[in-house]
């Protein structure tokens, strides 16, 4: 289950329930990763995000069409890498706790605040967790936000993100095309194309692109498809 | 005097408790701290059970099997409902243990699970989850929902961090429609229109990849998770035996134990058994043992 370009945080136990001898194959006892590419940009007005779609057990593609862009307020989403039941725990307990909190404040939460959530889980569990997460949204206060929390819990603020396996490749990709300023529709196609192009290179990232515009007015939401997806060619 | 020793005695005891009391290890330079237990689980006894695996192995000898359900089960979203698949094969290692066991365990009036992996685990969490819901939808006085069950077993297996080895397809219809959820014995959960589990998971997906459309008939769907439970039964060494299926709508269910007998014991063509006078006797001699009696006891039962 490691997907890890960073520190690969190794679980105490490996599950060794099967063994050589068993009927059942080894990837069946493989925990779920969601082996990922995920990428958050800001721009004026609100934040871009997106993700790819595939998930595996091992070798084998467990959702071909995972929606790792995850709601966890009216406008505030996290996209979601590392194992994928680690990831979804968190972000259903931050879910709670954020929609808690938002009904005690009677004001939509800040975007900072769900950031801080996520942190806090990360970190107090971070031996036991391996979970990467952008977290991003809109609010009033501060507009279009991007917080990067990977593994080991760390919290920081930037203006453009990437996680998973597959952000790997497209880190000279970012560094040279991304620039501060861009408009909703340039967001669009940097993050397509860095994640097509990731999606290309590694084996763990695949599927169709998600793509997610949050912004004052609200929540869009579209998919790419594989064949729809910016062809490259090397040779 | 007396007294006073006694006091010292006691004081002992107490500080040597306490040093017990205190954790002995103390060194901080390491990546992961031990923490004095806080609550929660403890998986403490799990690093030695992977010791003692190991110690037995260089022995010769190996741990119990667990009785797994090496197994094939998918479940498909039709028009007007779900269809749950599973074979009816469980393996004890290399031996089948049941030939014809079931797999589709019963949630509540509208939701159905099937169960893969260790045989015990997916029987009891499926057992533990039905009588909460019943439990949360007599509190609630409505139908339960399939989220609900998802929910549940979800943060169950969470809970107990991948120990618990079951690997679920959770189907069912309630007031939002058919819906279908696959769950790993990690936690993590995906909702799809169709999804398989198990050992033969690969042979029915590449069934269900080549031949599903939304929005089915119900014949349709029945015989597409027929033909892919037939897929791993017949690809895989872990399925087999019979196709269980169970056909879940709003208005009615349908559990179809078996639905296709895909392997049925052959009949003999021969018999061993020879009558008397297929060998004709020729000649019959009988001579008489002379036994002399050595010893003679007799050992009364205790029948009161």
């Amino acid at each position: 289950n490691k997907m890890a370009a960073t520190a690969t945080m190794m679980p105490f136990f490996d599950q060794r329930v099967s063994s050589k001898h068993d009927l059942v194959p080894d990837w069946t006892g493989q925990e779920v990763s969601t082996g990922t590419t995920i990428m958050a940009v800001e721009y004026d007005g609100g934040v871009v995000i997106g993700a790819d779609s595939r998930t595996t057990t091992g070798a084998y593609i467990a959702n071909r069409v995972t929606d790792k862009l995850t709601p966890i307020h009216d406008r505030i989403f996290c996209c979601r890498s590392g194992s994928a039941a680690d990831t979804q725990a968190i972000a259903d307990v931050v879910t709670y706790q954020l929609g808690f909190h938002s009904i005690e404040l009677d004001e939509p939460p800040l975007v900072e605040t769900a950031a801080n959530l996520f942190k806090a889980s990360c970190y107090r569990y971070r031996e036991e967790l391996t979970a990467g997460i952008l977290v991003a949204g809109w609010d009033r206060r501060k507009g279009g936000q991007v917080y990067c929390v990977p593994i080991g819990g760390m919290l920081v603020r930037q203006p453009v993100s990437v996680g998973g396996s597959g952000s790997t490749y497209i880190y000279g990709f970012m560094d040279s095309n991304y620039k501060a300023g861009l408009t909703k529709d340039q967001c669009l196609e940097l993050t397509a194309t860095a994640l097509s192009l990731a999606m290309e290179r590694d084996g763990s990232s695949g599927g169709v692109v998600r793509l997610a515009t949050i912004s004052e007015e609200g929540v869009e939401r579209r998919v790419i498809l594989g064949n729809q997806l910016p062809k490259f060619s090397t040779h | 005097m007396g007294e006073t020793e006694v006091e010292e005695e006691e004081e002992e005891k107490t500080s040597s408790i306490s040093r017990k009391r205190k954790p002995s290890f103390t060194k901080m330079a390491t990546l992961s701290v031990r923490r004095p237990p806080i609550g929660g689980f403890s998986f403490e006894n799990c690093k030695r059970n992977v010791l003692l695996a190991g110690e037995v192995n260089k022995v010769g000898c190996s741990l119990p099997a667990a009785r797994k359900t090496g197994t094939t089960i998918c479940g498909v979203v039709f028009k007007d409902g779900v269809v749950l698949g599973a074979d009816t094969r469980a393996t004890e290692g290399m031996v089948v243990a049941d030939k014809n066991c079931s797999k589709i365990h019963y949630i509540s009036p509208n939701i159905y699970c099937c169960g893969a992996g260790t045989a015990a685990d997916t029987e009891m969490t499926t057992q533990i989850i039905s009588s909460n819901l019943e439990l949360h939808s007599l509190s609630t006085g409505r139908l339960p929902r399939v989220a609900t069950a998802n929910r549940m077993l979800k943060q169950m297996l969470f809970r107990y961090q991948g120990y618990i080895g079951a690997a679920l397809v959770l189907g069912g219809v309630d007031c939002n429609g058919p819906h279908l959820y696959s769950i790993y014995p990690h936690g993590s959960t995906d909702k799809l229109p169709y999804v398989t589990m198990g050992s033969g998971s690969l042979a029915a997906m590449a069934v269900f990849e080549d031949r599903y459309k939304p929005d089915m008939e119900e014949e349709d769907a029945k015989r597409l998770v027929r033909d892919a439970i037939a897929a791993g039964i017949f690809n895989d060494l872990g399925s087999g035996s019979n196709i269980d299926l169970c056909v879940i709508t709003k208005s009615k269910v349908d559990y179809i134990r078996p639905h296709d007998e895909a392997n049925k014991k052959g009949v003999r063509t021969g018999d061993y058994k020879y009558k008397r006078g297929t060998t004709a006797v020729l000649e019959k001699v009988v001579t008489p043992l002379d036994l002399e009696l050595v010893e003679e006891t007799v050992q009364t039962m205790d029948t009161s």
